[in-house]
């Protein structure tokens, strides 16, 4: 595969202009993911107006995989029902693992990202935005404040996050 | 009192090293990477081996192996010989006395053994380890994970905006609690050569002991321990041409011999009841169970072809690659290099940062090159954080690259940066 296939226009032009930058104003919930491995950092506001994504903002530093993703993820979840956008989110990850072809209805400019699968060490940053997209809809249905998430393998985070604030471990 | 040792001595230059013919010594150069000839710029994370190396631990299995120290049989005796005789070189190589050079499975367990064997007795509340803004996670977090256990207290020396330790500071922290001074002879990212002799002097006028982390220094500089004035010295087999899994550190002996063992079982017995044990000499009384026999034989090969080059024309030749890279470096207005411009003060490792773009897709581009390069902290996290940063590129060369290998990274840079503005 090539390095264009990798890095295709579209994934480059996410990345030079990021569609919804910048934090929320207002009544939200704001989560920061952090991938201390590569540095990669996400800040992903998210207000929820009933069944759907009323708002999202994303502000971030790192590699144009991460910060590319991040901005598809919002251009694809903002005005969805958050059911959707969950589905959306499955199917990137499904996308990222070699799981599932790339389905642009639900994931738009994310069928892009399907050479990143064959980059295992890349995915982690791929998968980062819409991990921080579920963590938030996660805090904002439960009533939840925001919070940080400091990743350590490419795992299910925003599962663990909740895992972690139900038991209490650290 | 400036650097000395990255700079060769003085008298005639020596003859230059030829990496194209050295090169046939190396089979891996000539691979293909992703369609191209590989360029391998990363053997400060690990270094490629010679066929020698590998020719010599083949050698050891197919008719060598047995079990060391342990029989009574002639096939015993050869294998054990082998392994003392592979001490004896790098003792020599380190300027170490063989007793005191110890084998271990990577510099990191030689920097553990030294904070547990020596910092875990030695220790007490209130005493101060200092370490360097600089340092290797290896050369860290093993001091705070004993500091931890001890109640000592962990302080680092400074970096300064030149990328140099900050010896003035140095004078502020040592005291008469400073207990253990912990140093990288050449930092692994910013290729600062570091005056190790004159902060043991100033260590050892409080009454400090000084450990060196020569993973850098001793595979491009040939280092000794008594260059560094220091009383440990670490480094690993797998950065200088020798096999991964092989380590030493090596020591003032009477030193050695005044600590109690690290790890415990066979080989590093005298006798052994069911309530007690006594120890065995030393180094032996560091190297529980079966070592890594092969590989001491492989790094004792690496030695061997390190000085039949001579370690004065590694030295000539990656100086000379170095001040190419970072002439091409320069060249590259996005380029911002970690590290010192003089050649006087740094060794090889180049580490850098392109403009906005971030490190891994910097090393994407170049893969896709063939050129392997590290990106990311480089096992320094507090350095980076030093300078606002998460991550970094590195080059780092040897005495196998040559200066259009150099030329294409720079080239390969070019092409990043286009295709992230």
């Amino acid at each position: 595969m090539s390095l264009e296939e990798l890095y295709q226009e579209i994934i480059l032009d996410h990345y030079r202009k990021p569609r919804h930058p910048g934090r929320l104003e207002g009544d939200h919930v704001e989560v920061r993911h952090y991938n201390p491995v590569c540095g990669d950092e996400l800040t992903v506001g998210l207000r929820l107006d009933g069944e759907r994504v009323g708002d999202i903002a994303v502000q971030g530093s790192g590699c144009s995989i991460s910060q590319a993703a991040a901005s598809v993820m919002s251009e694809q979840v903002l005005g969805r029902p958050v059911a959707d956008a969950l589905e959306a989110a499955e199917s990137f990850r499904r996308l990222m693992h070699g799981e599932e072809e790339p389905d642009e209805e639900l994931l738009g400019d994310g069928v892009a990202f399907a050479g990143v699968a064959k980059y295992p060490v890349r995915v982690k940053c791929a998968l980062l935005g819409w991990m921080a997209f579920k963590d938030a809809v996660v805090r904002a249905t439960d009533g939840l404040e925001g919070g940080e998430t400091i990743h350590q393998e490419d795992g299910d985070a925003a599962a663990a996050a909740k895992r972690q604030r139900l038991t209490g471990e650290v | 009192m400036t650097t000395t040792i990255g700079t060769p001595a003085g008298g005639p230059p020596p003859a230059p090293l030829d990496p194209a013919e050295l090169r046939r010594d190396f089979p891996i150069l000539s691979r293909e990477m992703n369609g191209r000839r590989l360029v391998y710029l990363d053997s400060a994370n690990t270094s490629q081996k010679p066929r020698q190396v590998l020719e010599a631990m083949d050698d050891y299995y197919s008719r060598h192996n047995a079990n060391v120290h342990r029989a009574v049989y002639a096939l015993s005796e050869e294998s054990t010989r082998l392994f003392e005789e592979s001490r004896d070189v790098v003792a020599r190589f380190a300027g170490a006395d063989r007793r005191a050079t110890v084998f271990t499975k990577n510099i990191t367990e030689a920097i553990n053994l030294v904070a547990y064997a020596w910092g875990l007795r030695n220790l007490r509340e209130g005493d101060e380890i200092l370490f360097t803004e600089m340092e290797h996670h290896a050369n860290l977090v093993s001091w705070q994970v004993v500091a931890k256990l001890t109640g000592a207290r962990v302080r680092a020396i400074p970096v300064t905006d030149g990328f140099r330790l900050d010896l003035d500071a140095l004078d502020r922290l040592l005291n008469e609690r400073t207990r253990m001074v912990a140093v990288s002879a050449m930092s692994n990212v910013l290729g600062t050569v570091n005056p190790v002799r004159e902060i043991a002097e100033r260590a050892h006028a409080v009454g400090a002991l000084v450990l060196a982390d020569a993973a850098q220094a001793v595979p491009h500089v040939g280092v000794k321990l008594d260059d560094l004035g220091a009383d440990f010295m670490g480094f690993t087999g797998h950065k200088m041409l020798g096999p991964l899994g092989i380590g030493v550190l090596v020591a003032r002996p009477e030193l050695l011999d005044s600590m109690e063992p690290f790890l415990a079982g066979g080989e590093m017995i005298r006798d052994v009841t069911l309530e007690s044990s006594t120890f065995n000499d030393i180094p032996w009384r560091f190297e529980a169970g079966t070592p890594n026999v092969a590989e001491a034989v492989g790094l004792a090969a690496a030695v061997r072809y390190l000085e039949a080059l001579g370690m004065d024309r590694v030295r000539a030749h990656e100086r000379l690659l170095t001040a190419h890279l970072l002439d091409r470096l320069s060249e590259i207005e996005a380029v911002r290099v970690l590290g010192p411009a003089d050649l006087e003060q740094r060794g090889g490792v180049v580490s850098f940062i392109l403009g906005e773009v971030h490190p891994h897709d910097v090393a994407q581009v170049l893969d896709a090159e063939g050129i392997a390069v590290r990106a990311g902290d480089h096992c320094a996290k507090p350095l980076h954080r030093r300078f606002g940063l998460g991550a970094s590129t590195r080059a780092s060369v040897y005495l196998y690259n040559t200066t259009d290998e150099v030329d294409a990274l720079a080239t390969a840079l070019d092409k990043a940066q286009r295709m992230f503005a």
